[in-house]
């Protein structure tokens, strides 16, 4: 990772609990969305507790000059300056949004640390601005999370958890909130862990990645290396995904189509898309919804068409092969049969066409 | 009307049980704090220990107590060895002992309170920078408090019916041991009827009075907190 | 559950028949103070009489309210002689059967070894807490009280006295050190152990034990026969009381 040793975060910890063995070393960037990522048992939690400070682990964390515990000390977890969301976001059920807001603010955190929060604007920010007197039962699960969040903030944190603060929402709160988290991101200098079992999630949000299996590291890297990599478990998921960073152009009123470039390439999503001309934008694309063609295709219904350089390649089952593919923008994953890898003899090195349907892109 | 040995004794009552419960919910709290929290081998059995006044006779509690306090005894050496006065026939040898007989009102209500909100409410304080005593007064109490108030008139009303232990060790001492139940007791034991009914009719009704403002103000909080 | 309810109601039909069969069986019901002289003048009275007998003990009190509510008992042997003449005038009892079976003597004890004197109470000074039956409660306390006031030290003692609600309490109190001294009866004096003053009977009006029959049947009058037989008086006598003089009317 592009994190020199002076800032940034370093994790180094052990923790046994029973029969569960954690053992995670990983650093993140000063700024941006870690995902630590791994199925439902793989220690994520315990990690970020660990790191609060809120379970006890062996070994060190440090952010930027401070330390949190090393073999000298360990911070107990109201001097250690995190914002943690919980994943049932643990919103005081004595206090009104007010008094959760204004718990976190009075107690802040290290005021040194720079931040835009104050309460107006978190206020402003999370649309908290109707909630206020209402206590948190009268709360949806989405207005929760966004109080929860908001008192994280509000702390002041040097660092901001989140345990899977999308899991207990429906499809509708959970694209809410997203939308929040993605502004969020990009307003704040905050870096952020950010735990997940959805990929989607994940490949929206995340900058950088932690992979975790069975309470050990697997990898770590940049969000879109780790998911395109045909070594990692990401890769042969059914619902394997890459994301790619495209610019945002125009709109054509004619046909309803956003135009955006990726490199030379010229994209189109369908509908208006609520971004400004140079905006950069964040696209997950399935494996699934891409197709290769050894010659671009005239006489097709589908728009995007992207000339890429295979990777590698390799078989996902007996009937199917996962592709690792070169945009000279960002890798894409394509999924094909093992009988058309075959039939257009298919191999690394090789030039070939993706052709994207355009409704896999809105992200 | 109550005459005024009578009123005397209602007074006892009403002191002790006040004095009691204070000391209960002072002492209950840690104890009911970390029952609600240990994962020690020990806990069964300092849960039973807690639990035993409720199924004791009081005349059990009221027996060895009396021998505690005796000269022999571990509290009567104690108190010879401060140099205090003996503990038994005396309204601070009642204050113990009604203490002991209504541990487990006080500390159940509590410790279920403090089971029942979690760690998480205390981890999410922890997070947003309030320390140990901090998440105590802003968390804990105001989150206990159905708990605190289900214990405190349990614990009052419990020890205002307080008889057998207060026989064991009071004496019947006008102005100083002599509650209202033992007066009740010397009532009927004496065929004054009339009195032992009024005395009776008023502890009943102290008792349910008592009963119904915890059961209104826990239902009051449940409404307010589904 | 039917079959379980007639099963039921089987087992106590049967239990009800047991109950008539043994209905010449003697139900005593007897003070607490005199529950140990009364199971030996039961059981030497078994063995003499070829009857039966069961035993109830508690306080007076207890007692005489069981009977006015009903209890099924054939004696009454009471601590004192108010409940006794209570229930002969409510019409419970077999006329003319209420009469004296012990009288109660009082001593003054301490479990110190030569603490109190063989002819008095020790210096009021030397005690923290006397303890008493309660007057008002038990006969045994009002005696105290009276031999209290004929040595002019009730007054002087109020602060310092506490009352047991029976004359077994009080001996708990003393035996267990809580008080230093006590009266209690002198059939409860320990042998051999600590100090005690044998309260002479000129101090208080005799302490008058009364019985009453509440069932007229021939094992209840073979057993007031008893009573007033050698062996039975000086079981008696050996307890720790005086037996009544033997001058009460037989029962016609």
């Amino acid at each position: 990772m592009s994190t020199d040793n002076r800032s940034g975060l370093h994790v180094d910890l052990q923790l046994t609990r029973g029969p569960f063995n954690l053992q995670a070393k990983f650093s993140a960037a000063a700024a941006g969305v870690t995902a630590i990522f791994g199925p439902s048992g793989a220690g994520k939690s315990s990690l970020l507790q660990a790191i609060a400070g809120l379970l006890p682990a062996q070994g060190s964390i440090r952010i930027g000059n401070h330390s949190w515990q090393d073999e000298q000390q360990y911070l107990p977890a109201h001097r250690r300056p995190v914002g943690y969301v919980f994943q049932d976001g643990r919103l005081f059920p004595h206090l009104n949004v007010r008094g959760n807001l204004e718990y976190g603010m009075r107690r802040r955190h290290n005021t040194a640390v720079p931040t835009d929060y104050d309460f107006a604007h978190a206020v402003a920010l999370l649309r908290l601005g109707e909630l206020l007197e209402r206590m948190p039962h009268q709360l949806s699960g989405g207005e929760q999370q966004r109080v929860a969040i908001g008192r994280a903030l509000l702390s002041k944190p040097a660092l901001l958890l989140m345990d899977e603060p999308l899991a207990s929402l429906d499809a509708g709160h959970k694209r809410e909130l997203l939308g929040y988290l993605q502004n969020l991101q990009h307003k704040s200098a905050l870096p952020v862990l950010y735990v997940s079992h959805a990929p989607d999630e994940v490949a929206r949000l995340a900058d950088h990645l932690v992979l975790l299996d069975k309470g050990r590291k697997l990898a770590d890297g940049p969000v879109n290396d780790m998911l395109t990599r045909l070594d990692l478990p990401l890769s042969l998921d059914s619902d394997a995904a890459a994301v790619l960073s495209v610019t945002y152009t125009d709109y054509d009123s004619a046909f309803d189509l956003s135009r955006v470039a990726l490199g030379s390439n010229t994209l189109y999503l369908p509908g208006r898309l609520s971004a400004a001309p140079g905006d950069t934008l964040r696209l997950r694309v399935l494996a699934r919804d891409i197709s290769l063609t050894i010659e671009r295709q005239t006489g097709t219904s589908i728009l995007n068409i992207v000339p890429v350089r295979i990777v590698e390649l390799r078989e996902q089952n007996p009937a199917q092969c996962i592709v690792r593919l070169d945009t000279g923008n960002g890798m894409l994953l394509a999924c094909v049969t093992r009988k058309s890898a075959t039939a257009l003899q298919l191999d690394s090195g090789q030039q070939v066409y993706a052709q994207i349907k355009s409704m896999a892109l809105p992200g | 009307m109550l005459n005024s040995a009578d009123l005397q004794a209602l007074a006892i009552t009403l002191q002790l049980a006040a004095l009691s419960t204070a000391v209960l919910l002072v002492l209950g709290t840690p104890l009911a704090w970390w029952l609600a929290r240990t994962r020690s081998h020990w806990k069964p059995a300092i849960d039973a220990l807690v639990a035993l006044p409720l199924v004791l006779p009081p005349t059990v509690l009221g027996f060895y107590l009396l021998i505690a306090m005796g000269p022999d005894g571990p509290l009567g050496a104690f108190m010879t060895a401060i140099g205090g006065q003996p503990l038994a026939f005396s309204f601070a040898g009642l204050v113990i002992g009604s203490v002991i007989y209504s541990l487990p009102f006080v500390v159940q209500p509590l410790q279920d309170a403090f089971s029942r909100m979690g760690q998480g409410p205390l981890d999410a304080a922890a997070t947003l920078g309030a320390g140990r005593m901090d998440r105590w007064l802003s968390v804990v109490l105001p989150l206990a408090r159905p708990g605190y108030i289900t214990a405190g008139v349990l614990g009052f009303a419990h020890t205002l019916g307080e008889f057998g232990v207060v026989l064991m060790i009071g004496g019947n001492i006008p102005g100083s041991t002599r509650v209202l139940s033992v007066a009740i007791y010397d009532h009927v034991e004496t065929l004054e009827y009339g009195r032992a009914h009024l005395l009776s009719g008023v502890l009943l009704l102290l008792s349910f009075a008592l009963l119904l403002a915890v059961y209104r103000a826990n239902r009051r909080f449940r409404m307010m907190r589904p | 559950m039917l079959t379980g309810i007639r099963k039921l109601s089987a087992a106590m039909a049967l239990l009800l028949c047991c109950l008539t069969a043994q209905a010449d069986e003697l139900h005593l019901a007897v003070a607490s103070n005199f529950s140990a002289p009364a199971r030996s003048l039961a059981a030497a009275f078994e063995r003499h009489s070829g009857h039966r007998t069961v035993i109830s003990s508690g306080s007076t009190g207890k007692l005489y309210a069981q009977i006015v509510n009903g209890a099924p008992y054939d004696i009454f042997l009471a601590a004192d002689s108010r409940r006794p003449a209570l229930l002969e005038a409510g019409g419970r009892t077999v006329p003319g059967s209420r009469r004296t079976y012990a009288l109660g003597r009082l001593a003054v004890w301490s479990r110190e070894p030569g603490y109190v004197p063989a002819t008095g109470m020790p210096a009021a000074t030397s005690f923290g807490r006397l303890a008493i039956a309660n007057p008002e409660l038990a006969p045994y306390g009002d005696a105290a009280r009276e031999v209290l006031q004929n040595l002019g030290l009730w007054k002087q003692l109020q602060g310092k006295i506490v009352r047991g609600e029976s004359i077994g309490q009080t001996y708990q109190f003393i035996a267990s050190g809580n008080a230093r001294l006590g009266f209690i009866a002198r059939s409860q004096l320990p042998q051999q152990q600590g100090s005690a003053w044998l309260v002479p009977e000129q101090l208080h009006t005799p302490i008058q034990q009364q019985l009453v029959m509440l069932t007229d049947s021939a094992a209840a009058r073979a057993f007031l026969h008893y009573l007033q037989q050698a062996d039975a008086r000086r079981l008696i006598r050996q307890s720790g009381y005086n037996p009544a003089a033997n001058d009460h009317a037989q029962l016609r």
